[in-house]
């Protein structure tokens, strides 16, 4: 697309339209998954594309994970780039193998003679009522692997711009998709990534962090599902006389330690949030982070809200053992009067 | 092409089954082995299977008989230099040379092989410079060779994990237009090696599925060398290993992995049909872990000196040179030479692991990712300064 143009759009359509502009302009992108066929996928997120790119780019796979990843990994060694949907997070764990013994070490075992720019789509986290395996958010398991790039888009624009730049990017990319928000809205230009798809430059824009909110008194970290919520949080906030900053990750790993500890410098007090089980989660590797490089900055402990040392457990908890606004506010509260 | 009933006897394996190897339903029966060279080294014909090996001459045989030689001497090599301290461990190929001598040249230069850590002899038919292995061995490295440039992919370690990057590679191979294209010299296939033990992995069930489902030019050939470490492969399954194959509508065929002659035949066949647009076929050479598994390995705890003195009869190497002295077609002057070749190799081999010295330990950074990756670049960086304040910097080889 030569002209920037601005759409509203749901993050799903905007993941389908960002996977239809890869293909378009390179034959060598594959789908890879479990009904994202005639069906779309069971979120509808590649909706239409069986139908206009036909069942040898959009491709129906037999029922096995560690089989969708590990053949996706054979035809990257011959030049294909795979975009493999799994189906919910609760059902990676058969590819877990291949993702973290094989796809993430290739390029190291192989001494840089294979790449393999596999993009693992990762519908996660909760909040929609499901059953169990359908609601999890296992992202740290995969963060603490060298190799992989993960990212998590929070908005429709960066689902759009981001997926094509996963695909473009010559590494491996776990893209986690925030289910609760795929039927968000949101302004999409649909113009400006074309220009930023070369190896280097996909590669940046799937690496940083963003301020999605300025604020002077806590920094309040957030990414995927929960950049809505500290948002909502930050809002409240105000009203009360803080000034929240909120900072979405989008990456995952790497992780943007600049702007975190930038904005920690700035504040001297900061709040993570996420949905994982906070428990050796991304929120302490970020406390690590500002601790080591901002620690005379701090007013108070970095806190973390996420979710507890416990399976998710039944739809019927799941408000309460998510992140939620009063939780934030409680943290918020606590590094504002330590 | 039709598939062969693996449990039709062709009426020569079971001739050959000691009473202790009697086992006409599990996966270390001989039922319906296919052999043209037996252990006397006495050849016979097969219907099926014979045709493949019409084109292997005295002298077809001879390098045959040479790289068998050649490699066994060198695994020895590569085994004393372990002993030595030079390698951290040694996997040897002992006893399986004949099911990757001959397999391996079955290949041609279109074909793309999957290895599993044992495939030594198949490294050799496609070119990788056997001393060049030992670099994993020593350390130094996780893969040694360049896979285009040999059509041999890196030494795979995690059991079975490999098949599917085989199976994907294939179904990559039939997009590119590189399966019964109409030329048949231009048509590849991808053989994946992997053991008794992998056969009950569950991506090796996944990558039959795969294969089977996207008619992928896929050759799974099974090693079965007899032993998971020291697991019997009737631990792994009821019923020979190559019957696992029909369940997924894979034509499957068992064939004698000692007998270089069939092994050969046997992987012509199966390439030729996997080349030509008839899908994925699974080969299971029945074969003897002559060695142990590793060096770090006590086959004693696990198998008796009996076991291993039967199968020492039948050794892969002795029946082809019983063979072809019968013939007239092995003499002393060639044996010399090739003597010399594994010699000289031996020599090259010691030589040039000596001379490996420490990389540079900054490259332990290098390839983690294509493109930078800040977590690794504050690794580097931090490691670099650390190194640095150390006065005795340079001799740590930074």
């Amino acid at each position: 697309m030569s002209e920037a143009t601005t759409t509203t759009m749901t993050m799903a359509a905007a993941i389908n339209a960002g996977l239809r502009a890869a293909m378009e302009r390179d034959p060598k992108v594959l789908l890879m998954g479990e009904d994202i066929g005639a069906l779309g996928g069971v979120f509808r997120v590649t909706d239409g594309l069986h139908k206009d790119f036909g069942g040898d780019r959009v491709i129906d796979t037999p029922l096995a994970e560690s089989g969708i990843v590990g053949t996706a990994i054979g035809l990257g060694m011959r030049g294909y780039r795979s975009v493999v949907e799994i189906q919910f997070e609760g059902f990676i764990f058969p590819a877990y193998n291949q993702i973290t013994t094989q796809l993430a070490k290739m390029h190291y075992r192989s001494q840089g003679n294979i790449t393999l720019p596999v993009v693992i789509r990762v519908p996660y986290a909760g909040g929609i009522g499901a059953i169990e395996h359908h609601s999890e958010s296992p992202e740290a398991l995969f963060a603490h692997t060298p190799g992989l790039r993960i990212f998590t888009p929070a908005t429709p624009q960066d689902a759009y711009d981001g997926i094509q730049q996963a695909i473009a990017s010559p590494d491996p990319v776990m893209f986690f998709e925030p289910k609760a928000r795929y039927w968000d809205k949101g302004e999409v230009n649909t113009g400006a990534v074309a220009s930023r798809l070369s190896d280097a430059a996909a590669t940046l824009g799937i690496s940083g962090a963003r301020v999605a909110r300025e604020g002077t008194d806590v920094t309040l970290v957030a990414y995927g599902p929960t950049v809505r919520l500290a948002l909502q949080s930050a809002e409240l906030a105000a009203q009360s006389g803080t000034s929240v900053e909120v900072i979405d990750l989008r990456s995952i790993s790497p992780l943007d330690s600049d702007t975190v500890v930038k904005s920690a410098k700035k504040t001297g007090r900061v709040v993570v949030t996420h949905e994982a089980v906070t428990t050796y989660g991304v929120a302490a590797e970020v406390s690590a982070r500002v601790t080591e490089q901002a620690f005379f900055h701090l007013h108070a402990p970095v806190l973390r809200v996420g979710g507890f040392h416990t399976p998710y457990p039944g739809a019927v908890f799941e408000h309460e053992y998510l992140p939620n606004i009063d939780r934030v506010l409680d943290a918020v509260d606590r590094v504002m009067t330590h | 092409m039709t598939c062969p009933d693996t449990h039709q006897s062709n009426g020569i394996g079971r001739s050959y089954a000691r009473e202790a190897h009697v086992d006409t339903i599990g996966p270390l029966s001989e039922e319906g082995l296919v052999r043209l060279l037996d252990y006397k080294g006495a050849r016979h014909d097969d219907v099926q299977f014979s045709p493949y090996a019409a084109h292997l001459t005295p002298d077809y045989l001879r390098s045959f008989w040479r790289d068998m030689t050649v490699l066994r001497a060198w695994d020895m090599e590569a085994m004393s230099l372990q002993r030595q301290g030079e390698l951290g461990l040694w996997v040897q190929s002992y006893g399986q040379e004949a099911a990757q001598i001959g397999s391996g040249h079955a290949l041609r230069a279109p074909d793309f092989v999957f290895p599993s850590y044992r495939e030594h002899g198949v490294a050799l038919t496609r070119g990788v410079d056997l001393p060049s292995i030992l670099r994993i061995f020593r350390g130094l490295e996780h893969g040694s060779w360049v896979p285009d440039e040999h059509g041999f992919h890196l030494y795979t370690l995690v059991i079975g994990a490999h098949a599917l990057h085989a199976t994907g590679y294939a179904m990559g191979m039939d997009r590119d237009g590189l399966v019964a294209s109409g030329n048949a010299d231009n048509d590849g296939a991808v053989v994946c090696y992997f053991g008794d033990g992998a056969t009950s992995q569950g991506d090796i069930a996944e990558a039959m599925t795969f294969a089977s489902v996207n008619n992928a030019p896929v050759v799974f050939f099974c090693q079965n060398n007899q032993f998971a470490i020291s697991e019997s492969p009737t631990r792994q399954s009821n019923v020979p290993l190559a019957d696992r194959a029909k369940g997924m509508g894979i034509p499957s065929v068992r064939v004698d992995g000692n007998d270089v002659v069939a092994s050969h035949a046997v992987t012509q066949w199966a390439l030729e049909h996997a080349r030509s647009g008839n899908g994925p076929v699974f080969v299971e050479a029945l074969t003897y872990r002559m060695g142990a598994h590793t060096t770090s390995d006590d086959p004693t705890r696990y198998r008796t000196r009996e076991d291993e003195e039967y199968w020492a009869q039948r050794d892969p190497i002795a029946r082809l040179t019983v063979y072809l002295e019968g013939i007239g077609e092995l003499s002393d002057q060639f044996r010399d030479e090739v003597e010399a070749e594994a010699k000289a190799l031996g020599v090259r081999t010691r030589e040039t692991v000596r001379s490996w010295g420490k990389p540079q330990v900054m490259d332990m950074f290098e390839h983690v990712y294509s493109q930078p990756h800040a977590s690794v670049d504050a690794d580097r960086a931090w490691f670099d300064r650390f190194q640095k304040s150390f006065v005795d910097t340079e001799v740590q080889g930074s």
